[in-house]
C-alpha cells in the first residue's frame, strides 16, 4: 500500500488535467449532439464527474482535504440532482409523450 | 412673565390645529367663538407685557430651544419683547380680536366657516412669529408664513378662478421680495457672524456712515419691505387681494401683514440711519407710491379696491417717514392706521353685506339713510384717515408732516399733497357711496338690511379708537408730554443717536403753518367734494389724465409687457418646441428604434434548448480563447 | 513504474466507454457503459488514495444514479432507438465544438506551470479516517444541511412523480 502511495507523485497532474478534460469535451459533444433527455443528463454527470476527478486530484497533490470534502458535497448534491430532474422528465413525458428535447420548444418569444 | 411670549405663539397654534384637524366636526358658531377666544387670551397676555414693558421691566427674552447649530454658526430659537414687539403685540390681537368677532357675523353664511377661522388663527401665529423673533431667520418664518396664511385667504372662495389667479399674483410677487430679505440675511450673517437683531445693531453701530456694505444690506432689506407692504414696484398685488373676505382685507391687508415691512424697517433702524442713499431711496419710493395710489384711488368704481390703494397710499406715506428717519412717526402712524383702515374695511364689508355683495360704488348711493349705523361709522373712518382734528388721524399725520416740514419744504408740501389725496378719494367715496341720490339698483333692492350686533359692536369699538387713539400723542405744541414717543424711545435710541443731526428740533411757527395749511384745504376740498361727486353725474374717465389714472397708470399693463409676456413666450417656447420638438422626439426615438431592433432580434430565440447550449459552448470556448491569446 | 501503467490503461477505458457512451444507439447501452465509466474513474480515485471518495462513488453513481436511470428508463419504457437523432450537420458541429473546447483547455494548460503545485509527501487525507474526522469537525453544519437538502429532494421528486 505504502509503495502504491508513494508511486501516485510519479504521475505529472498534466496527465490528470488532459484525461479530464477530454472527458469533459466528450460530456460536452454528448449534450451537443443528443436529442434524446435521458442521454444529455448522462453527458452531464460525465462531465460533473470529470470535474470532481480534477478536484480530488489537486486535492491529493497538493495535500489539501478541503478539495475531496468539496467532491463529497457535489456527489451529494448530484444525487439530489438526479432524483430531482429525472423526476422532471418524467412528468416531461406523462405530458407530451416524450423526450425529445427539440419538441421542447415553448421558451421562444 | 417668561412663558407668557410662549403662550401668545401656542393660544393661536392650539386654535390653527384644533380648527384644522376637525373641520368637519366642529359647528360653525363654535369655530368662530373658540378662534376670537385664543385671540382674546392673546389680547390679555400682549396687555400685560404692554405695562410690564412701560413700567420698567427693559426687555423679555425668551430661548426656547438651540435651534440651527453647526461651525460657527448658531441660531437659537429666541423670543425677544421689547416696546416696539408689546405695541405691535397690541395692534394684532386688538385688531385681531375685533375682526374676529366681526367675521362671525360676516362669515355666519358661508360653508367653509371654520377653515375660514382656522386660517386667520394661522395668520396670527406667524404673525406672533414675525413680530416676536429674536434674530432674522425666524422673522423669515414669521414672514413667510404670513404669506402663505394671505395667500390661503386671498384663494378662500377657490372655486372662483379670479380668486385663485389672485392669491397667486400676491404670492408670486411676493417671493421676489423675499428674495431680497433672504440676500439680505445672507449679507448680515457673513459680515456680522450673527442674525441676532440686537447683537447686529450693536455690532453695526460701530460701523461709519455710508458704509457700501450696510447700503447693499439696507437695500435688499427694503426690497423685501416692498414686496410684503405693497410699494412701487411690487405693489399689484395689493389690491388684487381684495378677492379675499372682506374680515381678511381689513386684518391682514390693512392693519397688520403689510405693515410688516415698515416693521421690518424699524426693527433694522440701526442699520438704516447708517445709510443716508438708502433712506433716501425709500424717501423717493414711498412719496412715488403714496402719490400714485392715492391718484388711482380716485378713478376706482369698486369699494375694495379704494381703499386697497388707499393702504397702498398710507404705506407709502409711512415709508416717507420713515425715509426721513421718522421712525416713530411711521409706527404712530401704522398704529392709527390699523384701527381707521380696519374699520373703513369693516364698514365696507358691511355695505357689501347689506347690498348681498355688491362692489360697485356706481350701484350705490342714498344709503345714508338705510343703513345708519354703517353710515356713521363710515364717516368716522373717514374723517379719521383724512387727518381732520380731533380724530386719530390728525395726530398721526400730523407728527408725519412735521418731520417732512422740517426735512425739507419740497418734502412737506409733497407729504400735504398726499394727506391731501387721501381726503379727496375719501370724500368722494363717502359722497358717492352715502349721499348720492340711490342708484337704480339700490331702489329695487328692498333686501337692504342693517348688519347684525357682532359686526357692528366690533366697529364701534374701532370707531371709538380711531377717535381717541390719537391723544395719546399730542402735538408738543399743545401738550409736553408725548406718550406714544416716550414709550418707544429706547427702542430708537441707537438709531437717534448716530442722527443728532435729525432731531426734531421745532418752532411754533412751523408747527402752526402744519396745522393749519392742510386743514384749510382739507375743508376746501370736501366741499368741492361734496358739490362735485353728490349732485353731478360720475368722473368722465373716457378721456385724457383721468384715463390713465383709472387704469392704473397701466402698471399692470407694463409689467403683463415686461415680465409676464416675456417669461410666457419662453415658457411656450420650450413647452411646445423644446419639450414636444427636442426632448420627446428624442425620448420615442429610444422608444422606436428598441422596437425595430427587437423586432428582429426576438427570431434569434429559438426555443430550442440544443440551440442555446450550443451558442453556450461557443462562448465559453470563445471567452477560454481569449484568456489565453491576452 | 506500475501505477503510471495503469493511470494509462483506466484513462483509455474510460475515455472509450465515455465516447460509447454517445455512439450507442439505444439508450439502454449508453447506460451500461457509463457504468463502466464510473468504475474506471473509481479506480482512478484508488489511483489517488482517495479511497473514501471511491467507495462513495461506486455507491452513489453506479449504486444509485445509474439505477435510477435505469428504472426510469424501463418504467417509462424510453429504450427506442433511431426514433429521433440530430441531423448529421449538428453532429459534426457538435463534435467540432468539443474538439474545440477540448483544445482549447489544453491550450491554456501551456500558460500555467502546474509542476510547482505538486508536493513529493505521501498523502493520507484520502483515507475514510482522516477524511470522516475533518469532516465531521471542519464541515459539520454543511454535512448536516445536506440531509435536508437529500429530504427536500425527496419529497420534490414524490411530488413531480404522484399522479396529479
Amino acid at each position: 500500500m505504502e509503495n502504491t502511495i508513494a508511486q501516485i507523485q510519479t504521475i505529472p497532474l498534466q496527465y490528470y488535467i488532459i484525461f479530464c478534460s477530454a472527458l469533459f469535451s466528450i460530456g460536452v459533444a454528448g449534450v451537443l449532439s443528443k436529442r434524446n433527455a435521458i442521454v444529455i443528463f448522462m453527458s452531464v454527470e460525465l462531465m460533473l464527474n470529470s470535474a470532481n476527478l480534477l478536484l480530488t486530484a489537486f486535492s491529493a497533490y497538493r495535500n489539501d482535504p478541503a478539495g475531496q470534502i468539496f467532491v463529497f458535497f457535489i456527489m451529494v448534491v448530484a444525487a439530489a440532482e438526479v432524483a430531482i430532474g429525472l423526476g422532471l422528465l418524467v412528468v416531461v413525458y406523462r405530458s407530451t409523450k416524450t423526450i425529445d428535447i427539440d419538441v421542447l420548444n415553448r421558451l421562444k418569444w | 412673565m417668561q412663558i407668557l411670549p410662549l403662550l401668545l405663539l401656542v393660544l393661536p397654534l392650539i386654535g390653527f390645529l384644533l380648527l384644522g384637524t376637525y373641520q368637519m366636526s366642529i359647528p360653525k358658531s363654535l369655530a368662530g367663538v373658540l378662534a376670537s377666544l385664543t385671540v382674546f387670551g392673546n389680547l390679555i397676555i400682549s396687555a400685560i407685557l404692554f405695562f410690564a414693558l412701560a413700567s420698567g421691566t427693559s426687555i423679555i427674552k425668551v430661548e426656547i430651544f438651540d435651534w440651527i447649530r453647526f461651525a460657527e454658526m448658531s441660531i437659537p430659537c429666541e423670543l425677544v419683547v421689547d416696546r416696539l414687539t408689546a405695541l405691535m403685540l397690541l395692534i394684532i390681537n386688538g385688531v385681531g380680536l375685533l375682526i374676529h368677532i366681526y367675521s362671525i357675523g360676516y362669515m355666519k353664511t358661508d360653508k367653509g366657516a371654520t377653515r375660514f377661522f382656522a386660517y386667520l388663527n394661522l395668520f396670527v401665529f406667524f404673525m406672533h412669529i414675525l413680530v416676536l423673533s429674536a434674530n432674522y431667520l425666524m422673522l423669515f418664518i414669521g414672514w413667510e408664513g404670513v404669506g402663505l396664511s394671505s395667500y390661503l385667504l386671498i384663494g378662500f372662495w377657490y372655486g372662483n378662478h379670479a380668486n385663485n389667479d389672485a392669491a397667486k399674483k400676491a404670492f408670486i410677487i411676493n417671493r421676489i421680495g423675499d428674495l431680497g430679505l433672504i440676500m439680505a440675511m445672507i449679507l448680515l450673517y457673513t459680515h456680522f457672524q450673527t442674525l441676532n437683531i440686537s447683537e447686529i445693531a450693536s455690532k453695526a453701530s460701530m460701523l461709519e456712515s455710508g458704509n457700501p456694505l450696510v447700503l447693499a444690506i439696507t437695500i435688499c432689506l427694503f426690497i423685501g419691505a416692498t414686496g410684503k407692504s405693497a410699494q412701487l414696484p411690487l405693489f399689484t398685488w395689493l389690491p388684487d387681494a381684495m378677492a379675499g373676505p372682506t374680515p381678511v382685507s381689513a386684518l391682514i391687508h390693512a392693519a397688520t401683514m403689510v405693515t410688516a415691512g415698515i416693521y421690518l424697517i424699524a426693527r433694522s433702524s440701526v442699520l438704516f440711519v447708517l445709510s443716508p442713499i438708502t433712506l433716501n431711496i425709500i424717501l423717493i419710493v414711498g412719496t412715488t407710491t403714496a402719490i400714485l395710489a392715492g391718484l388711482i384711488a380716485i378713478f376706482q368704481t369698486d369699494i375694495k379696491k379704494i381703499l386697497a390703494y388707499s393702504t397702498v397710499s398710507q404705506l407709502g406715506f409711512m415709508f416717507m417717514a420713515v425715509g426721513m428717519s421718522a421712525f416713530d412717526g411711521a409706527m404712530f402712524h401704522l398704529f392709527t392706521h390699523a384701527f381707521f383702515k380696519a374699520l373703513l374695511f369693516l364698514a365696507a364689508g358691511s355695505v357689501i353685506h347689506a347690498l348681498s355683495d355688491e362692489q360697485d360704488i356706481r350701484n350705490m348711493g342714498g344709503l345714508k339713510s338705510k343703513i345708519p349705523v354703517t353710515f356713521a361709522l363710515f364717516v368716522i373712518g373717514t374723517i379719521a384717515i383724512s387727518g381732520i382734528p380731533p380724530f386719530a388721524g390728525f395726530f398721526s399725520k400730523e407728527l408725519i408732516l412735521g418731520a417732512a416740514f422740517h426735512h425739507s419744504l419740497t418734502m412737506g408740501l409733497l407729504a400735504t399733497g398726499v394727506s391731501l389725496l387721501t381726503t379727496l378719494y375719501m370724500f368722494r367715496l363717502l359722497f358717492v357711496v352715502f349721499f348720492k341720490p340711490a342708484s337704480v339698483a339700490v331702489q329695487a333692492n328692498h333686501h337692504i338690511h342693517e348688519s347684525p350686533a357682532s359686526m357692528t359692536i366690533p366697529m364701534s369699538v374701532l370707531a371709538i379708537l380711531s377717535v381717541i387713539a390719537g391723544f395719546i400723542n399730542i402735538p408738543t405744541l399743545f401738550s409736553e408730554t408725548q406718550l406714544f414717543q416716550d414709550y418707544l424711545q429706547p427702542v430708537f435710541t441707537q438709531s437717534s443717536q448716530l442722527t443728532e443731526h435729525h432731531l426734531l428740533v421745532k418752532n411754533a411757527t412751523e408747527e402752526w403753518l402744519v396745522l393749519i395749511l392742510p386743514l384749510v384745504i382739507i375743508f376746501g376740498l370736501v366741499l368741492l367734494s361734496y358739490r362735485r361727486f353728490v349732485n353731478e353725474k360720475p368722473l368722465n374717465t373716457n378721456t385724457g389724465v383721468f384715463k390713465i389714472m383709472a387704469d392704473k397708470f397701466y402698471i399692470d399693463e407694463l409689467y403683463d409687457l415686461l415680465i409676464v409676456r416675456p417669461i410666457s413666450f419662453v415658457s411656450t417656447f420650450f413647452r411646445e418646441v423644446v419639450d414636444q420638438k427636442i426632448i420627446n422626439e428624442f425620448i420615442n426615438g429610444i422608444g422606436n428604434t428598441t422596437l425595430v431592433v427587437s423586432k428582429y432580434l426576438r427570431l434569434i430565440q429559438t426555443g430550442n434548448a440544443g440551440f442555446y447550449l450550443l451558442i453556450m459552448v461557443f462562448s465559453i470556448i470563445a471567452l477560454l480563447f481569449f484568456n489565453i491569446i491576452l | 513504474m506500475f501505477s503510471i501503467y495503469l493511470f494509462i490503461f483506466l484513462s483509455v477505458v474510460a475515455l472509450f466507454s465515455a465516447l460509447k457512451v454517445l455512439l450507442s444507439k439505444k439508450p439502454i447501452h449508453s447506460v451500461l457503459y457509463m457504468t463502466l465509466t464510473f468504475f474506471t474513474l473509481a479506480g482512478h480515485y484508488i489511483l489517488l488514495n482517495a479511497q473514501f471518495l471511491a467507495v462513495v462513488h461506486v455507491i452513489v453513481y453506479a449504486g444509485a444514479i445509474m439505477v435510477l436511470f435505469l428504472f426510469t428508463m424501463m418504467l417509462l419504457n424510453l429504450n427506442l432507438e433511431g426514433e429521433f437523432s440530430k441531423s448529421t450537420l449538428m453532429k459534426i458541429v457538435a463534435v467540432i465544438a468539443g474538439g474545440l473546447l477540448f483544445l482549447v483547455l489544453i491550450a491554456s494548460l501551456k500558460s500555467f506551470d502546474v509542476a510547482t503545485v505538486g508536493t513529493p509527501e505521501l498523502t493520507q487525507i484520502g483515507l475514510v479516517k482522516n477524511l470522516g474526522t475533518i469532516l465531521y469537525k471542519d464541515y459539520l453544519l454543511p454535512f448536516e444541511l445536506s440531509s435536508i437538502l437529500f429530504l427536500s429532494a425527496m419529497v420534490g421528486a414524490v411530488m413531480l412523480g404522484k399522479k396529479d
